[in-house]
């Protein structure tokens, strides 16, 4: 297909007519199937592609390395897809500031290798490092193990350049680590689903790598003795940088410790850990037990996997919960729960309508405790269900946001919360 | 009408004029002394970096004129109602503790100003306003060092104080639930006994409200390593700027939706009245030690602060101090440090021997730069004393000097010895000393300008100067403020800053949240944006395009 007249003349004259192609089989955002990608070299060009989208109505799907593409709900338009898949550049590694500038495109890996070059990191965590892209991440506010020490996105990022519909290209923040003038909008960037604006750039704090990292693994009783065990973890003096449990159906509960430091260092909160421990037998285990999450993922066409948030002290509770409607329903489930109280859950079973119940039932009853549930992905055959959940009281507040910042409502449209 | 008969009347070099689509005209006026009395359909505006001159048609709330019985008899009967006589305060006398913040160079009656004791009450406050388009301004402990609670002359001061209750301690999730006017320091002390602590601590933690550190988004000498306010500010329960109740965030991670928490604090006080906090605790790290390192200068000092992180350390504070903070501490505290041209003070937190194995390497990083004494704090007693010093400096400068204006800038922390020696060139020059305080893990400069009032020029001398030091941190790339806030004194400073499409895309948050701009308006922005205009792209104007105006 090729598209001719205006917008798309003027979108090729705005990125080059070699950067405007057609959308393959493959750029379907969750199951829908948009027309035309650009993909805009610079930030200026990107903003003007977006003024142009904006000005002729197009729905506009920003995409960074479409590792996450599904998430959310599907599109109800899906016009162009603006890909930042050549904004990829690390703009400045101010090492010695320990500061980063970086354009939204770029993989996290690539940033990280970059940055390893002077010993240091951003210290997160996320999925598929080695495609997702800083933009993506942040726009999906997706964080990993290390967050539990180093904090989310929201802790690291200092200064955020987002294009809006209209043109305007805006940054706020800047490139030091302390700063509260004006507005704190690299926030309302993260884990907004592309839908105010799209992030073009950004800058963030950095941390030193570690000088030696240990992990050490430990099985649980149960679910309440996982709990238990992670708490306790939480309520020491320990420094751990993760503490993770992992949970499936009919299996003994572990419980991943890891430390950074120095080897003193580690040495000394290694025999804390083992007494705070004392019962639970210790398993050999290595770092990889911190790609636990997202190996959720591994071959999971037939499941689908939620995110769940709810407080420290009611991982059992819910994991218990959890259980019960599995085993009910013949449905199979594994989860990864942070210490944080953060958990991502995979339910899998030959029946999609039984997923969905599980998942219908489970979420007003985490919301009713003041936890959430967001379905990140889920099997082909599984009936609608809506992404997002409760959208609370301050929904109104969330749409005049969107309005001022999109008010023709092109950026994906329909993909976030409550139809935004 | 604004035209080259303004430009006259103040002079060509002092003024410049915008434009704007509304119609609204206005004009910036840099030398106060030029600003003379407006005329008719004029109103004008001060603030520290300069006046404004607003033709007729735009709403400027802190204007006087035609608004100035706002708040009538009909009003305070309706207040009184609310509050009870003993939450509500009209007379002049009473009124006169409210009319500044910390920042005391900026004073302004209010109307009245409110004590609601509980969310209904603020709810029922803000409604009338509200209705009667009366803007109001929420103030904690009134600490606040940038003007962010100075009053608005039409408008009303609510007042937190009186909502002070620590509402829900629950340990086994770290948190706390309070109200905004519990002081920072008291949710410490609740929950010291179980080994926990909260984070942000600014130097005034012992009677700041938390309500005005979410407000400003407070910061302390331990953010280098705990984050700032934010980062400890889980949800929030606001009376948003028409009277409606709100929940944002919550007590779990990540709830669905735009993080509104994440913007409303340190919005100052703009988007709405934050009437409960929901905050993290933090576990008490097994060990703390404090260095105290003497060095010659500060670029010394410097050079060894730069050691520390090359080698890859992320102490829980760093300080540092130059002779005249030392000796003002000296003189106000005894805080018996050693005399010397920069003090650096190291704290490092967390497991005992990962600490003591770090500490030996930030001792020989310190020696090895030069470090004529060095002193390790190991005991609760020995720190506090450590610390005393530098978290009275502010106060003590008044030791030395009986006016001094405190300074709050960022740069880079690379930036340092570049900027100290610029800062050193334009004291000399202008004949007025700075005394220095810095956190030097973050670059936060909190240079102390001192002046004398009574010497005439000298206090425009020591403004201009303060000015000047900020306009080098935004030089060098940092912030024109880490912790204080924009508030009333720093807003004409926002537009060096940033470029008027990133102050646009600000006031769009403004809008969604006080499309009426009745909380605390005025501040933070260098001018309002009337919600009801369109935003659009932001396109120069002529004049400015042809280099003839700058943006401010």
């Amino acid at each position: 297909m090729t598209a001719i007249g205006a917008p798309w003349d003027d979108l090729r004259a705005i990125a080059g007519a070699e950067h405007l192609r057609a959308a393959g089989a493959d750029d379907s955002v969750a199951g829908v199937q948009p027309q035309m990608i650009l993909e805009p070299s610079s930030e200026k060009e990107l903003a003007a592609a977006l003024r142009c989208a904006n000005d002729a109505g197009l729905s506009v799907l920003p995409r960074g390395g479409g590792t996450k593409a599904a998430w959310g709900n599907p599109p109800v338009r899906a016009d162009l897809i603006l890909s930042t898949a050549r904004l990829n550049r690390v703009i400045e590694h101010a090492w010695a500031d320990l500061t980063v500038s970086v354009e939204a495109g770029c993989t996290i890996e690539k940033l990280q290798n970059v940055l390893a070059e002077n010993g240091q990191h951003i210290a997160l965590d996320p999925l598929w490092p080695e495609r997702a892209t800083v933009g993506g991440v942040l726009s999906t506010n997706d964080s990993g193990t290390l967050r539990i020490r180093y904090g989310a996105l929201r802790d690291l990022i200092i200064g955020v350049t987002i294009a809006l519909p209209d043109g305007t290209l805006a940054s706020s923040g800047g490139k030091v680590v302390k700063n509260v003038a004006g507005y704190d909008l690299p926030k309302l960037a993260i884990g907004a689903l592309g839908t105010l604006g799209v992030i073009t750039r950004a800058n963030f704090r950095l941390h030193p790598l570690p000088r030696s990292v240990r992990s050490l693994t430990f099985a649980a009783r149960g679910l309440d003795d996982a709990n238990r065990m992670v708490l306790a973890v939480q309520d020491s003096r320990l420094a751990h940088t993760g503490l993770q449990a992992r949970f499936t159906a009919g299996g003994t509960p572990a419980v991943d410790v890891r430390f950074e430091g120095t080897d003193a260092g580690l040495a000394a909160q290694e025999e804390a850990l083992r007494k705070l421990a004392a019962s639970a037998i210790e398993t050999v285990t290595g770092e990889t037990v911190w790609q636990a999450r997202q190996e959720l993922w591994y071959s999971a066409d037939s499941a689908a996997i939620v995110k769940f948030s709810v407080l420290p002290a009611s991982v059992a509770k819910t994991c218990d919960r959890i259980g019960h409607l599995a085993d009910s329903l013949g449905v199979r489930w594994s989860a990864v729960v942070q210490g944080t109280g953060l958990g991502w859950l995979r339910v899998e079973a030959s029946s999609a309508p039984a997923i969905h119940q599980v998942l219908h039932t489970l979420r007003p009853e985490l919301e009713q405790l003041g936890g959430s549930l967001v379905v990140l992905q889920r099997p082909a055959a599984m009936p609608a269900i809506d992404a997002w959940g409760r959208s609370g009281g301050a929904f109104p507040v969330m749409l005049s946001v969107k309005r001022q910042f999109d008010p023709r409502g092109v950026l994906n449209p329909g993909r976030f919360i409550g139809g935004i | 009408m604004l035209n080259e008969g303004l430009a006259q009347r103040y002079g060509e070099e002092e003024g410049r004029q915008e434009f704007r689509s509304s119609g609204v005209q206005e004009y910036r006026i840099q030398n106060l002394a030029n600003a003379e009395c407006p005329a008719n359909g004029e109103r004008l505006t001060f603030s520290r970096w300069g006046a404004t001159l607003l033709t007729e048609g735009s709403r400027s709330p802190e204007s006087s004129g035609s608004n100035q019985n706002l708040v009538d008899a009909r009003i305070l009967q309706e207040f009184r109602a609310i509050t009870g006589d003993r939450g509500l305060i009209t007379s002049q006398e009473e009124l006169q503790t409210y009319e500044c913040d910390g920042l005391t160079n900026f004073r302004v009656l209010p109307q009245a100003v409110l004590l609601p004791r509980s969310t209904e009450q603020v709810q029922a406050i803000v409604r009338v306003c509200h209705r009667e388009r009366v803007p109001f301004v929420a103030r904690g402990s009134g600490t606040g060092l940038s003007g962010g609670a100075l009053p608005v002359k039409d408008g009303v001061v609510i007042s937190l104080a009186r909502m002070n209750r620590i509402l829900e301690v629950d340990l086994a999730n770290a948190q706390v639930v309070v109200e905004p006017g519990v002081f920072n320091l008291e949710v410490t002390e609740r929950v010291a006994s179980h080994g926990f602590f909260y984070a942000p601590d600014p130097s005034s933690q012992s009677v700041c409200s938390i309500g005005g550190n979410v407000a400003e988004n407070s910061g302390g000498a331990h953010c280098l390593k705990y984050g700032f306010t934010t980062t400890h500010v889980l949800g929030l329960e606001v009376v948003l700027p028409d009277g409606s109740l709100v929940q944002l965030g919550g007590r779990t991670l990540d709830p669905p939706g735009y993080d509104l928490t994440g913007v409303f604090v340190g919005s100052e006080g703009t988007l709405g009245i934050a009437t409960k906090i929901i905050l993290r605790i933090v576990k008490r790290p097994e060990c703390v030690q404090t260095l105290l390192a003497a060095f010659a200068s500060t670029s010394e000092a410097g050079a060894a602060v730069s050691g520390i992180i090359a080698a890859g350390m992320l102490p829980a504070a760093i300080e540092m101090m130059d002779n005249l903070a030392i000796q003002a501490a000296e003189a106000a505290v005894h805080a018996n440090y050693p005399a010397c041209g920069g003090l650096l003070l190291v704290e490092l937190d967390g497991p005992r021997a990962e600490v003591e194995a770090l500490m030996q390497q930030v001792d020989e990083i310190c020696r090895r730069c030069g470090a004529e004494e060095v002193r390790l704090a190991q005991t609760e007693a020995e720190r506090a004393v450590v610390w005393k010093g530098r978290k009275a400096a502010f106060a003590a400068v008044g030791r030395i000097s009986p006016n001094f204006i405190v300074q709050d800038g960022v740069i880079p922390r690379t930036a340092l010895p570049r900027i100290m020696t610029e800062i050193e060139q334009l004291s000399t020059q202008a004949g007025i000393r700075v005394a220095n305080v810095f956190h030097a893990g973050d670059g936060n400069l909190h240079p102390l300008v001192l002046y004398d009032r009574r010497i005439e020029g000298q206090e425009h001398s020591a403004e201009v100067l303060a000015n000047r030091i900020l306009e080098l941190c935004i030089e060098a790339g940092g912030s024109i403020t880490g912790e204080h806030g924009v508030g009333e004194e720093k807003k004409m400073m926002m537009s060096k800053m940033y470029a008027e499409p990133d102050l646009e895309t600000m006031q769009r948050v403004r809008c969604a949240f006080d499309p009426e701009q009745l909380s605390n308006p005025t501040k933070v922005f260098p001018r309002t944006r009337l919600c009801g205009e369109k935003p659009g792209e932001y396109r120069p104007h002529p004049v400015e395009a042809a280099g003839i105006a700058e943006r401010f």
